[in-house]
């Protein structure tokens, strides 16, 4: 028989998740002789055999890769003379430059999952077993390659066994960075206020306490979770009460899905994503007649997740109900990693901690997805998910190594090189200097993990933000090329960036709603219609403009907003739009004549277009959301909530532009005022409100689309992470023809941001 | 503004004195340490709920030269009146400024006055340029902050930013917020003697506690840390903050000081404070860090820490 010779070259996420043994493996399941070795750029193949299993060996690499592989390409050329060697080799790695990438940790696989479970294996009830196809990476890696030297895993010798595993291309864990086992790896502990508590069974241990009502502090992959009996509303009250969050929504881990349906209505896409091996937390709608009292209140979803680590599944299965699972950080703080820092920082806050003694190098947040208009849409990308690269269109080839430093407050930082971008995993509120320290060291460690050199630096254009002054100090210091982008172009670019839009065909309108951002006029803006594409935009339309009367402070009282549309609407007679309605009461009860004041006379209240704003002054004018958010955007959420049952039958605010495309705020509050002062329900309210945005937005945007010569719509900005919002624009605007693009892989807030800001950079 | 002031007027006037970044600058003549400060005054309203224009000209250059450690001894004033401003208010000020020069002991031993054209001033402006002499022991500069420092406040924080502000935009809070303006050289005459070992000292003036310890961890290459719960704010100043929206720690002062000394030295100098009419209200506020970033943070209520900003321009909200 005829043998050729093919050197194969396979390049994406290819190392450190089995690749080499799937293709050893491969080789001699196909008939096909030659070596196998990890280079700089990937994976290098040196295959010979019959055309027609070399044929089958390609095709195979692509389609049936190992689960945590990415494969990007796979590309050959054939090489010439004889087979130079019997058989197949896994040969080491050769160095060189680094273009290959560190996976996302990953759940545990079904083969460790049997391990755990069966009383004769080695491993049975082993709360650290993982293998080339699942457990951590991301969260302990401190260099690259990646080798068991350069994870935390380099100060566990492995047992005889353990090593026999990982030198096997035959065996699952040839070369599982993260191997362990009882003998050698890892240790799993309970501790108490006193020390360690003496116990047989740790796992055992922790369950009861937490029967008992008890809030633990629990090590699990990113970083350290809070948890106690999510169906204990005590336990729940008082762990909001040691951790000051009062309301902001707790995640759950359910014990399987069948549990989760106990609470939660779960689709298959849900259950999908609920045990995919990023195991994210799934944001789910509760079921009418069951809840989970404080775990999410007044939302009607809550996010839940399955158990994702050996140690999690164990524990679920001596602890029978749902656990609520939050991060274990102190207020405005970093989830905590390290175990002397958990004892001391959280010793006022938890009752016992379950602690191990595998370092986590890598603070990674759980990651929070839901599924909308079919398909999964990230909220925060962390475990999991991070550090994916994102492969963008081809036109960003060639773009100069970028760096872009994102907002302030849900911060991520995005590298770009090599037509791929890296965002970071959420980093968190940068006013905070634990959060601020974490960004930078996080920069620091992608630089080294990724070998990157920034040549451009990429800002936001507002000049507070932290990550703009420290982005600024950083161009000085290492001479990179410092570039300023508007934040609503940076919501429209990140959108279009990961739907791979080539840069030639980039224009679009983007309908881009927030909170705030700082505008190119130096006002804030927060609800515009931008025409644009990755080079330039221009702003189309934008809401109508109200005073924010004390800046943030208006961002925490949505009564501030209320007052302020009233009065930019009615001016100073709207008591009398309101006649008897409780509204007014109620406003009459805060410091309105104050507030006014600063309204009129324009003290400490910049002028905004913010939809984020909008949807507060709404819900603090049902009293939905009236004194105080507890979190950023409770009000808009909890809005969203009370709409939700309402929205196929209550009909719609009528909207209405002005000649230069400002979506005027008279006709919905014209409208609003009437249902309040005749009684109608909130719910019929928010939905009218929502169906008329819906509305007016899409009409104005279609408008603009068909002016443009354009057909593809862009929904952008933190806003869109209401369903209903983002469900019925893509409903309108897809049934007239247009193409609307969704955020999927980066969260439409500012989390995605970073991404917008590296391709409109590498772009310029 | 401290970009502005390096820019501009550092870059074409640079010299080693003003280099120094200090609130006065220090010549040492023979057998003398002068130090000589300048300071214009613009401020609307003119007459404001603890003060006017003209206490506060003699107390702004006043309190520069006592910062240095001096003791204040001579002013002179630059008055640019604009066209038609009423007599009877220009007596009114000059006499205020009178008073306080008397209880600041210095002499105003010089002046001139310029009238301008209607509308092309706003009332009147002051500037004042003062000279005072400095102990030889003393070399107060913002240089001498060192990580494990104490840093320390004469009292309450924002007083004078919301008294005038609420005076300018007509706010009627329940209790009229009085400025602090004051002369500072007598508590600071106090605190020398008591620490002779004294890092430093500034006057917390337009942008606050947060704008001054910017500058100051800026100069001297180091972090801070402060802790919330121990900064001084009057419930008033606090009230009218959080309904205006803003942060006591950006609300200028005109009769506060920020001490920075040795931390063995901290309760003695606190002491020394709170023993002057000026000081009762003193305060150890936090620590000097050592970081490279030269971050100014505050441990919060509720065990984190916030970064302590400074304030480009107008505070427009970065909550997205």
């Amino acid at each position: 028989m005829l043998h050729t010779g093919r050197l194969i070259r396979v390049q994406g996420r290819v190392q450190g998740v089995g690749f080499r043994p799937f293709v050893w493996r491969l080789a001699h399941e196909s008939g096909v002789g030659g070596r196998v070795r990890n280079n700089g750029t990937g994976v290098s193949i040196e295959a010979w055999g019959p055309d027609d299993a070399l044929e089958r060996f390609v095709a195979c690499l692509l389609e049936a890769p190992p689960a945590l592989a990415r494969v990007r390409s796979v590309d050959w050329t054939p090489l010439d003379g004889n087979v130079p060697v019997a058989g197949f080799q896994i040969l080491p790695s050769d160095g060189g430059t680094v273009s290959t990438e560190i996976a996302p940790d990953a759940a545990m696989c079904a083969d460790c999952r049997s391990d755990i479970s069966d009383p004769q294996n080695r491993r049975f009830r082993y709360p650290f077993t993982n293998c080339t196809h699942c457990g951590p990476r991301m969260s302990i890696v401190e260099g690259v390659p990646y080798d068991r030297a350069t994870t935390t895993m380099g100060a566990f010798e492995m047992c005889e066994q353990c090593r026999r595993e990982y030198d096997d291309p035959g065996d699952r864990r040839f070369h599982a960075q993260a191997n362990a086992c009882p003998a050698c790896g890892p240790r799993l502990w309970l501790a108490g206020p006193e020390g360690e508590i003496d116990c047989s069974d740790p796992l055992e241990q922790a369950a009861e306490l937490l029967r008992d009502g008890a809030i633990l502090a629990i090590k699990g992959i990113g970083g350290f979770h809070l948890a106690c009996d999510a169906a204990n509303a005590g336990a729940v009250a008082e762990l909001r009460r040691r951790k000051n969050r009062p309301a902001k929504p707790l995640a759950i881990m359910a014990r399987d899905l069948e549990q989760i349906r106990c609470y939660c209505a779960v689709s298959d896409e849900e259950a999908d994503l609920l045990t995919s091996p990023p195991a994210p937390i799934v944001l789910l709608r509760n079921l009418a007649n069951t809840s989970l009292p404080g775990v999410a209140p007044g939302l009607g979803v809550t996010g839940v997740m399955l158990p994702y680590s050996p140690l999690h599944h164990l524990l679920m299965e001596e602890f029978e109900g749902p656990l609520v699972l939050t991060s274990g950080n102190l207020s405005d703080t970093p989830q905590i990693t390290d175990n002397a820092q958990a004892l001391d920082a959280l010793s006022i806050t938890v009752d016992a901690w379950l602690l191990h003694d595998r370092d986590i190098v890598n603070r990674v947040d759980d990651s929070v997805m839901r599924v909308d208009l079919g398909a999964p849409f990230a909220l925060r990308r962390g475990r999991g998910l991070a550090p994916e690269a994102i492969a963008l269109s081809d036109g960003f080839a060639d773009a100069a190594p970028t760096l872009a430093l994102g907002a302030e407050l849900k911060s991520s930082f995005c590298l770009l090189k090599e037509g791929r971008a890296i965002p970071s995993q959420h980093i968190g509120d940068l006013k905070s200097g634990e959060t601020f320290a974490d960004f930078r060291q996080k920069i620091g460690l992608f630089r080294d993990l990724f070998r990157f050199d920034p040549e451009t630096i990429v800002v936001d254009c507002h000049p507070d933000y932290l990550s703009t002054r420290w982005g600024h100090a950083l161009a000085r210091d290492t001479g990179a090329e410092l570039v300023t982008v508007q934040h609503h172009h940076a919501h429209l670019a990140s959108c279009l960036a990961e739907h791979r839009i080539p840069p030639d065909e980039d224009r679009a309108v983007g309908i881009i709603l927030d909170g705030t951002g700082y505008g190119l006029d130096g006002t804030v803006w927060g609800g515009e219609i931008l025409l644009g594409g990755y080079g330039d935009f221009a702003r189309k339309a934008h809401l109508e403009t109200t005073p924010l009367p004390g800046g943030e402070q208006a961002v925490r009282e949505p009564w501030r907003n209320t007052l302020s549309h009233l009065w930019t609407v009615f001016g100073a007679d709207w008591r009398s739009a309101l006649g008897g309605s409780d509204l007014n009461d109620r406003l009459a009860a805060k410091p309105v004549e104050l507030v006014t004041q600063m309204i009129e006379q324009g003290l400490n209240s910049p002028t905004s277009s913010s939809a984020g704003r909008l949807f507060d002054a709404v819900a603090g004018a049902l009293g939905v959301r009236f004194d105080t958010q507890h979190y950023e955007g409770q009000a808009a959420m909890e809005l969203e909530a009370v709409a939700r049952s309402q929205m196929q039958t209550a009909g719609k605010y009528p909207g209405g532009t002005t000649e230069d495309r400002t979506i005027l705020l008279e006709p919905l509050w014209a409208a609003l005022a009437r249902d309040l002062k005749s009684g109608v329900d909130p719910g019929v309210i928010a939905a009218r409100f929502h169906n008329g945005l819906i509305s007016v937005l899409a009409e104005t945007a279609s408008e603009i689309a068909s002016d443009e010569d354009t057909s593809r719509i862009v929904l952008s900005g933190g806003a869109m992470q209401n369903s209903l919002l983002l469900g019925g624009l893509h409903e309108r605007l897809t049934s007239q023809g247009l193409e609307v693009l969704v955020h999927r892989q980066v969260p439409a807030n500012d989390g995605g941001l970073s991404l917008g800001q590296a391709s409109i950079a590498a772009r310029c | 503004m401290t970009e502005l002031i390096r820019d501009i007027f550092h870059r074409h006037l640079k010299n080693p004195i003003l280099e120094r970044g200090d609130d006065a600058g220090l010549v040492t003549l023979p057998g003398t340490r002068l130090v000589m400060s300048t300071d214009g005054h613009v401020i609307s309203p003119l007459f404001f709920p603890g003060g006017d224009i003209g206490a506060l000209s003699v107390h702004g250059t006043v309190n520069d030269l006592a910062m240095m450690g001096a003791r204040p001894l001579y002013l002179t004033a630059g008055f640019i009146i604009e066209e038609g401003f009423p007599l009877v208010d220009l007596d009114r000020i000059v006499a205020s400024m009178a008073e306080a020069a008397r209880d600041a002991e210095v002499q105003v031993i010089g002046g001139d006055t310029k009238v301008v054209e209607r509308g092309s001033g706003d009332g009147v402006f002051i500037t004042t340029t003062g000279l005072g002499i400095v102990p030889n022991t003393l070399d107060l500069t913002a240089a001498n902050a060192r990580p494990g420092m104490a840093v320390l406040v004469s009292g309450t924080m924002g007083d004078h930013g919301i008294a005038v502000m609420s005076k300018r935009e007509n706010l009627e809070f329940e209790t009229e917020i009085r400025s602090d303006s004051a002369s500072l050289h007598g508590l600071v005459a106090a605190v020398v003697d008591a620490v002779p070992r004294l890092a430093l000292l500034r006057d917390p003036t337009r942008g606050g506690l947060a704008a001054t310890l910017n500058e100051i961890a800026a100069a001297a290459g180091v972090g801070m840390v402060l802790d919330e719960a121990a900064i001084p704010v009057s419930p008033d100043v606090s009230a009218a903050c959080e309904l205006l929206g803003l942060d006591p720690l950006n609300c200028a002062n005109e009769g506060k000081l920020i001490a920075i000394c040795p931390s063995d030295d901290a309760d003695r100098l606190l002491e020394a404070m709170r023993g002057h009419p000026l000081g009762r209200r003193a305060a150890i506020i936090g620590e000097v860090t050592e970081d490279p970033s030269r971050l100014v943070q505050m441990k919060t209520t509720f065990g984190g820490t916030r970064i302590v900003d400074w304030i480009a321009g107008e505070q427009l909200p970065r909550i997205c």
